[in-house]
Order: structure tokens, then sequence, then C-alpha cells
């Protein structure tokens, strides 16, 4: 595969590319979903093809094509030296490359038990029986559950030299319960919203013991059917470990990446509050936030060897005791910038150019745990497991919804509470982190719906995160 | 004879007779010109086959995607063996019996040789219009083959194109933007979309807090566009109104009398082909007539659940996520923007939303922000920018009764929060908005 990956290549240094990378990606995608205990879906994805990359001055050209012939890797490259040459009639400032060191290398994912290899069959009795379990409890109506899993082969080849190939699994899946009211739908998901990735093989799946918690999913799923719904307010906020991972990764992991601080995204994605010459000053929280971006984590979902410029993998400090320092970055963007490049590029698939994307974005341990910040709180509510997030192309104003919540009173769990929200504005909520748990409620959660770009990529994100808590927090918002 | 036709006819030979089988096979040509800080700084495209089979052995059914032509016998054998090995779907509803199906001829030959330096023309045309400012955003161009055969012998093929330009005008303190889509290039516009992206960009300056709450609105198309597309998804859902997951009541008059909305990939403006991935034909469908629910979508398993018939909405992934309406129309009302803005005392103009989610699916209450030019409307003028704001409202409240004032004129495709080419929609004038947060929270 290296040799289709270097036709695409000299095609595209044949055709005037001033540099020029490709990348033969092969990989298989096995989806399942079970609904009401019954096979809902099983899907087998193949995708193989090849994408090249040419830089032309200021533009980059892509081209790919699923044909994994010499002639057709050639004629992509010739195409897409074409395409970035097309892009100088609208043209800016040349777009230089940061030095990395050319690497021959190989990589592959730590993992026991290949996903690929424990039967279907297994798979789906297992989610038949956790979702009958949740479907046994009164009040539950619905009952899903899936299971996803990647096998990814890159080869890829840079004009400079590079030839790296990976081989990188990744597994995980969730269920969920719905509980159906009067004008209303009720949800309980397991083990987080939308479930949890992790790279690795099917022994991820096997860890989370899936059937020893559907019926509490159920049970809480119900139940809040006759919660009170939360009462809005100002009130400390304690976050479980999912919902901080999914609050990290939004105004957080977006908000660093320097293609979108240099506009690149100002369109679609849209910016960042952040300011390049705020760099190392810049307030982002309290001093017990500490975020790192770090792509050598195991058993993370953002972790690799190499990223898609072949870059390896590196751990990278964003924030450190509450001052933003660092920022999510590949080679073009951190040249720019005046900065070392991060090796955080990669790309959805052959057929998508690669950009940067988080790795595994995540905040440190602390060193205290739920129950005892729970002891330690007078008037608050404790959130888990998200239900709707949205926040504004800045990352600044936000607002998520979990999926269930429990007033807490004078250092005790008080009653379960629905429809719990919170709303707030980046730093300030971030300069409210006041106690933040460690030790093994310390996990690295899986993002595996990442989605960017134009034409939109999804990539697989991780966020390491332990429960915490935010001094004074505006909860309660509603329609 | 097209390749996709080729292709699908291949991989049902391979399949023979030892299952029942349906193939769709997509392909062509995908280009996409993305340009920020007014230059192009991205450049895509994309060519080749996409073939997807579900088969079905004894009543047990396993689907398979790959675009690994060189391989396809693996590729059935796989997807056969591993349907074996099933247990027995007992929602299985069939395949499609042979029926006509009409091809809309949505294509157009142009658009789908589309060059580079023919979307660089629309960007550069796009960043010329807002002189002085910062632009962004993207020229797509595309065109697909569809075909679809299974193996009681029904046979279909389709073929569109879609264009589209898209982007926005940025000055220090504001941006503003401008979008068209259209099945045919030469309909797009540079010019005049970059114009309107820059003048909402200039009025966006010296934008103020406003204090959250309800407020009049007069919505642009983008901001109709994903309501409609809300609606669809999470509505008018026949998987999730099988569910009691959503707000639809059929024969009920939920919405304002002057509402109309429908799916039609029959339209002559629509983009896509004839049929979905199940072979079904598509046809119009009434979602909204008069105020009153019309009907939900179906793909086939839905519908036999049900207890009627697909409406055409078997589109990949619909079996999980439920048959969405992708090709939604809202019929136009006669005001200008001009006269809906003249009759709001106080209230606001919003361009766009971002970034919306549903934080209940029963009630379809969203929450999301306003992006790209929100306007203080004051006694019929528009007097000033607002800062952008946060909603947190229920779609179908505020399409009530009573609570739609006027409908725009000005029906065109919209981009929404799904992307571009979904929705045809034009601007709205309503009762209320829920506004819950401003840019300080």
């Amino acid at each position: 595969m290296f040799d289709l990956a270097q036709a695409a290549v000299e095609g595209a240094l044949a055709a005037g590319a001033q540099y020029a990378d490709a990348r033969v990606v092969i990989s298989k995608n096995q989806a399942i979903s079970v609904f009401n205990a019954e096979p809902l879906s099983i899907d087998q994805i193949e995708r193989a093809g090849v994408g090249v990359r040419a830089l032309t001055g200021s533009g980059w050209g892509f081209y790919a094509v699923s044909d994994l012939t010499p002639a057709a890797a050639r004629r992509a490259g010739e195409q897409s030296a074409a395409i970035s040459r097309a892009s100088a009639s609208v043209p800016g400032p040349d777009m230089p490359l940061a030095d990395v060191p050319v690497v021959e290398d190989s990589y592959e994912t730590p993992h026991q038990e290949d996903p690929f290899v424990v039967p279907v069959s297994e798979k789906v009795d297992m989610l038949i029986a956790v979702t009958k379990t949740m479907l046994e409890v009164d009040g539950v109506a619905l009952a899903s559950g899936s299971l996803a899993f990647w096998d990814t082969n890159k080869w890829f080849v840079s004009s400079q030299g590079h030839r790296i190939h990976q081989h990188l699994v990744e597994s995980g899946g969730g269920y969920d319960a719905t509980a159906l009211g009067e004008g209303e739908t009720q949800r309980r998901s397991y083990p987080q919203s939308f479930g949890q990735y992790e790279t690795g093989g099917y022994e991820t799946v096997r860890r989370w013991d899936y059937e020893g918690n559907a019926g509490r999913i159920g049970e809480e799923a119900a139940a809040l059917l006759a919660a009170p719904d939360l009462e809005e307010g100002e009130k400390s906020l304690i976050l479980e470990g999912s919902q901080l991972a999914l609050q990290i990764h939004e105004s957080v992991g977006h908000a660093i990446e320097l293609d979108r601080i240099l506009g690149w995204e100002a369109a679609f994605a849209g910016t960042s509050h952040l300011e390049l010459s705020k760099l190392n000053t810049h307030r982002y929280g309290s001093p017990l936030m500490n975020i790192t971006a770090d792509a050598t984590l195991p058993g993370a979902l953002g972790t690799f060897g190499y990223d898609d410029e072949g870059t390896a993998a590196q751990r990278v400090d964003i924030v450190k005791e509450g001052t933003w320092v660092g920022v999510l970055s590949g080679r073009d963007s951190a040249s720019i910038a005046g900065l070392p490049p991060g090796g955080m590029v990669r790309g959805d698939g052959y057929n998508r150019l690669p950009m940067v994307r988080m790795t595994n974005v995540g905040l440190l341990a602390g060193d205290s745990s739920l129950e005892e910040i729970i002891a330690d709180t007078r008037d608050g509510v404790y959130m888990a497991t998200n239900r709707s997030w949205s926040i504004d192309d800045k990352r600044l104003n936000f607002q998520f919804g979990c999926e269930i919540g429990w007033e807490v009173k004078d250092g005790k769990l008080g009653r379960m509470v629905k429809n719990p929200t919170y709303t707030g504005i980046t730093p300030q909520f971030w300069g409210q982190l006041d106690k933040l748990a460690g030790g093994d409620e310390w996990v690295h959660w899986g993002t595996p719906n990442c989605g960017k770009g134009q034409p939109m990529q999804v990539a697989h994100t991780g966020h390491s995160a332990a429960p915490g808590r935010f001094a004074t927090v505006r909860v309660g918002v509603s329609a | 004879m097209s390749r996709t036709i080729e292709l699908a006819h291949d991989v049902l030979e391979r399949v023979g007779d030892r299952a029942e089988a349906e193939v769709v096979v997509t392909g062509g040509v995908s280009s996409l010109t993305r340009f920020a800080n007014s230059f192009i700084h991205q450049n895509v495209a994309e060519e080749g086959h996409g073939v997807s089979l579900r088969v079905a052995v004894d009543g047990k059914v396993n689907a398979g995607a790959t675009t690994s032509l060189e391989n396809l016998d693996e590729f059935v054998d796989n997807t056969i063996s591993i349907a074996e090995l099933q247990r027995v779907d007992e929602n299985w509803p069939g395949l499609a019996q042979p029926l006509d199906v009409t091809d809309p001829r949505h294509y157009d030959a142009f658009t789908a040789e589309a060059t580079p330096d023919d979307r660089a023309g629309q960007v550069a045309d796009f960043v010329a219009a807002g002189s002085g400012m910062r632009a962004a955003g993207f020229c797509e161009t595309l065109g697909h083959d569809v075909a679809f055969v299974n193996t009681v012998g029904h046979r279909a093929f389709g073929r569109y194109t879609r264009a589209t330009i898209d982007g926005i005008h940025q000055t220090e303190e504001s941006a503003g933007s401008g979008h068209a889509t259209s099945r045919r290039f030469v309909e797009l516009d540079g010019s005049a979309v970059g114009a309107t992206a820059a003048s909402r960009a200039r009025q966006g300056m010296d934008a103020f807090d406003l204090k959250p709450g309800e407020y009049e609105v007069v919505l642009a198309p983008e901001c109709v566009g994903t309501i409609g597309i809300f609606l669809a998804n999470y509505g008018f859902n026949g998987k999730q109104h099988a569910e009691g997951q959503s707000f639809a009541e059929v024969g009920h008059r939920q919405f304002d009398a002057a509402l109309n909305l429908y799916d039609d990939v029959h339209d002559v403006r629509a983009i896509g082909v004839g049929f979905d991935a199940e072979g079904t034909p598509r046809r119009r469908l009434d979602l909204i007539k008069n105020g009153v629910t019309e009907a939900v979508a179906h793909n086939r398993r839905s519908a036999a659940k049900a207890g009627t018939h697909s409406t055409g909405h078997g589109d990949p992934g619909s079996d999980q996520w439920g048959p969405i309406p992708a090709h939604l129309f809202l019929e136009p009302g006669e005001s200008s923007v001009d006269e809906m803005i003249a009759s709001v005392e106080r209230g606001l103009y919003v361009s766009t939303f971002n970034y919306c989610r549903v934080l209940d699916p029963k009630t379809l209450a969203v929450t999301g922000l306003t992006r790209n030019g929100t306007f203080m409307i004051e006694n019929g003028r528009i007097t000033g920018a607002v800062t952008n704001m946060r909603f947190t409202q229920s779609f179908v409240d505020a399409l009530a009764q009573g609570r739609v004032h006027a409908i725009g004129s000005d029906a065109r495709f919209a981009d929404s929060e799904f992307g571009p080419g979904f929705t045809y929609v034009p601007s709205l004038h309503l009762e209320g908005w829920n506004f819950t947060g401003g840019a300080a929270g």
C-alpha cells in the first residue's frame, strides 16, 4: 500500500505541487443496534481508498478516489495539484509547514480481543439481555442498545520521506432506557450518553459491566417521570465525569483549535474567544484547572501513533493552573502562529482532508472524590449524563441539559430532579471550579461523534475527567 | 448505461438465490471549495462508488456497505454469512415490489462537471462583494448517480446535482451570512449572496446586549429551515411517532392554520432522486395542511409496524433513526420581509440559528443561539444590532394557532442545522420567541 500512496504523491509533485502527502486507508466498521429486545440493525461498512493532499502557495488541494490502483492513485495526485493551483485565483499568504522529523515507522493500538472476531450473535444476545432487563421496569417503554467497532489501517507517505503504517482498533457502545409520560420523555443512558468508546478491543466493552447496570438505568428512567423539575436559580453544580468530559470537549477542546483561532473555520464551526496574543496570560479557569491534550494515553479514544501529517503523537499542556498555555495545531497552523506543531491533524477516512482535531483533551485529576464533594456541598445540584448541548460559535455561551439530577442539601444527596439544565460563559464557569475528584473516578471518556469541517468529518476524541464542582452556576433554564 | 447500474446488477448476481437482497449503488464526484480570511484555503474533491447491500436469509437480516469494488465477492459472501448467523428479524418488512419510479430529473450536466475554477469564480465574486471585510464560506458542487435493484425484480435509477454558495462577511465586531443552493450551478450568484452577507455584517456593528425575555420575531429562511428540519426529524418521523416520542398527532390542528408543510422530491425546485434506499417511489407527502398534522413519514419497517405503506423515506440509517422527510417545502405567503418588519412594534429580526439541540423530543423544546445578524426592530424598522442570544423554545409552540402573524413571499433553499438542500422555506413573522440568555449569559 505504501506504493499506492507513493504513486499519489509522485502524481501531485509531477503536476507542480510544492509538497504532497497521501494516505491509503482501509477501514471496517461494525455497528449493531438492538431495540426493545429485538435486533434492529447490523451494519458492516468497509471503506477503502486513497486521499492525496497537495500544497501550492496558500491553498491545499485534495483529491480522493476509492479505486486502489497505481494509475488511479497517480491521477488523484495530479488532480489534487490542479485543485490547489485553482485556489490561487483567490490567493492568500503562503502556507508554510512547520518542520517535523521525517519518520519511517509503524504503530498498532494495544488490544487484547479482536472485536471483529467476537461473534455478532454474542454481541446481539448481550444487547437483547440488557434491553430486556430495562424493559422489565414498570414505566420503561423504549430500550435501545448499540455496539460499534472500527478497525483501520493507514499507510502514510509524504514528499518529504515519511512512510508510516498504523493499525487502529476502537471499540465501544452503550444503551438507554426511555420512559414516556404525559407530554414528556425521560431517558437514562449507560455508560454515558451515546455510549462509551475507547481504543482497544472487545475487552473495553466487557469492562463496563453492561448487564449489571441495566436494572438501575431502567429504574432511574422510570423514576424521572415522577420527579420534580429542577427549579431555576443559582447554586453549586456538581457534574458527573462524563458530563464534565463533554463540558471540556465543547468549551475547551474546540476553543483551543488553532484553525478556529486563525479564522479558518469562521463560517461553519466558528472561531474562538481565545486570542493568540493572550497565550500564556489568559485566565481560563480556577487554579484547579489543568488541561492537557495527550494523544499517548493508553486506551483513550483519541490515542494514536502519528497524526495524518506524520507528526508523532504527543502530550501538550493546554491550561496550567487556570492559565491558557497551549493549542491544538498542525504543521501549517502552527507555523503561521509561530508555535511547535502539535501532531493533532486527522482526516475522517481516506476521502477527507486532514484538519486540526482534538486528541485526548482532558482535565487532570484532583485529590477529592464525589463522596467528599457532596459532603462538602451545602446547597447544590448533582447532574449526570448529557442529554443536550449547545454552545455559541466562539465557545463562550453554553447551555447543557443532563438526563438526571439530584438536589444536594447540607452535604447529602436529596431528591431526584428531572430536566436539569445549566448555562454559563466559558471563563467565568471554569473560574468557579473549586473541587475535583480523582483516583479511579478519573475516566478516559470517549466522544465518537465530533463533527467539524466541510464536507463534514466525524472524529473520535477522548476526554479524561472525574466529577467536579463549580461554586455558583445558573441552573434550571427551561422553555 | 451508468456504471452504478452495472455495479448494482453485478452485486445482485453475486448474491444469486442465496438471499433476498436489495442493492443501492451511488457514484459520482463531490467537490467543495472552502475559503477563510478572504482566500481559498481548502479545496477538495472525491470520486468513486459506494455499494450498499441488505440481505435477508430466511428472515435473518444483515446489511453491509463498501467502497472496495475489487473485493465484491468477499463483500457479498461476508454480508450473507453474517446474516445466516443472526436471529430471525420478526419485523423484517420484506423487499419492495416492482413499481414505476418517476425520475424527477434533478440533474444538470454542467453542475456535475463544474471545475475548481468555476467554484473559485463564485468564491471570488462573494469575496469581492464585501470590500474591506473578511470573508469565509464554501462553494460546493456535486453530481451523483443512484441505482437500485432487488431480488424481486424492482429496478430504479436516478441522478441529481446540487450547487451551493454559502458564507459570511466579517468586520472586527460583527458577521453576516448569505446562502444560495440550487441543482443548477449557473443559478448561483456569488456576488448577490456575498452582498447580503456584507450588508448584514455592516448592519451588525455596534451591537448591544439585549435583556433576555420573550420577543416578537421575524425569522429569516435559515432559521425557518432549521425549524422545519427539526419538525421533520423529531416529529414527522414514523419511528419516533410509533414510539410515542413525537409531538405529531395526525388529524389534529397543532399549528397555525396559515401553515402548509410538505415533502416532495418531485417539486421542480427539489434536489434528489425519485426513490429511497429501499426502492420505494417518493411521492408528495403533506405533513401540515392548514395547520393540521396530516401524516408522518415511513420506511418499510416503520410502515409495517404502523400497518400502513412506506412513504418513500427509507433512507440509509432510517431503521435506526427513523424515516425523515428531507425534501421540505413550506408554502410561502404574500408578505415581504420589509412588510413583516414594518408590522413589529418591538421585536427581533434573526438571520440564522446556530447549534440547536433538543431538550425533549416530545415537546420539541430546543435550545440554540442566534448568529450572523440579530437586529432590534422598534416601531416597524430595524434600529440596531443585538449581540447573539440564546433561546430555549418549543418549536411546536412557536408555530401554534394564532402565533404565526405572517409568512414571507421569499421562499428559497435555506441552509439549516442539517446542512443545505433539505428545506425550501420563506421567512416567518411569529408572535414570540423565548430568549433565555444573552452574550453575557
